[in-house]
């Protein structure tokens, strides 16, 4: 399949970073004339994914995170948050709502809120290796027109 | 973001975005009042927050918790409609009290 548009980008695992990239992977998507609705649902999705990053991928230090983003024909936006950290032990376990490796201020809510607000969640994890979590959005607005 | 004292109950007015990274701030100052005037009710206002994901649940748990502790009760209210979808994934209003904007519960 391919992208009518896509960007990649790299950003340092920092939490002042998770609204900088919720930020820009809402207006990329802004081009597909989404709804505010919709657009809100990409924002909370991707700074879930960003977040779990920044808390778990790293927890002693600071890495790379690797966004790529791409538009596709009939309104689909998909978006892919990669590291290269610890990896995720038992993917199913962290995906159920109400459990977090760290309790305490998290909710252990992450993949659920991704869940619900994108049409498709698929994470890919190797321990010591990293994770990738890639989230499909599709927008109901008008396609891109050329 | 705003905190106004009445006897023992403490209104927190939160504005603007919560996510990880600012909810460490928040949480910091709430705790902070807290401590001092352990309030019987904590309620935390949302009407003015512009974007949440699930730190802001993490934030109202560990706000119930604290509260708890010492025998108060919290209140989520005014949350948009956004927020109180997020909320609800928690299941938080099965022991909290979580309001939604316009009086809805």
């Amino acid at each position: 399949m391919k992208p009518i548009n896509k960007f990649t980008m790299t950003m340092d695992s920092r939490s002042a970073n998770e609204g900088f990239a919720r930020l820009v992977a809402s207006g990329f998507a802004a081009q597909l004339d989404p709804t505010v609705e919709e657009l809100c649902d990409i924002k909370t999705a991707v700074s879930e994914a960003v977040t779990n990053c920044i808390v778990h991928a790293y927890p002693d230090g600071v890495g790379n995170v690797y966004i790529f983003a791409a538009i596709y024909d009939g309104g689909l936006f998909r978006i892919r948050i990669r590291d290269r950290g610890c990896g995720i032990e038992d993917i199913r376990k962290a995906m159920e709502p109400l459990y977090s490796s760290l309790g305490g201020e998290r909710a252990g809510l992450g993949f659920a809120v991704m869940e619900s607000f994108c049409d498709k969640v698929s994470v890919r994890s190797t321990l010591g290796k990293g994770t990738s979590v890639t989230l499909d959005k599709r927008i109901k607005g008008k396609p891109l027109a050329d | 973001m705003e905190l106004i004292t009445s006897g023992k109950c403490m209104t927190v007015f939160l504005s603007g975005e919560i996510d990880h990274h600012t909810a460490a701030d928040i949480r910091k100052v709430i705790d902070e009042e807290t401590d001092k005037l352990l309030p019987q009710v904590l309620v935390l206002d949302f009407s003015a927050v512009t974007f949440m994901d699930s730190s802001g649940v993490g934030l109202v748990m560990g706000r119930y918790r604290n509260v708890s502790a010492h025998g108060g009760r919290l209140e989520a209210v005014n949350l948009p409609p956004w927020c109180y979808r997020i909320m609800k994934l928690s299941g938080l209003e099965k022991i909290a009290k979580i309001q939604m904007s316009g009086g809805r519960r």
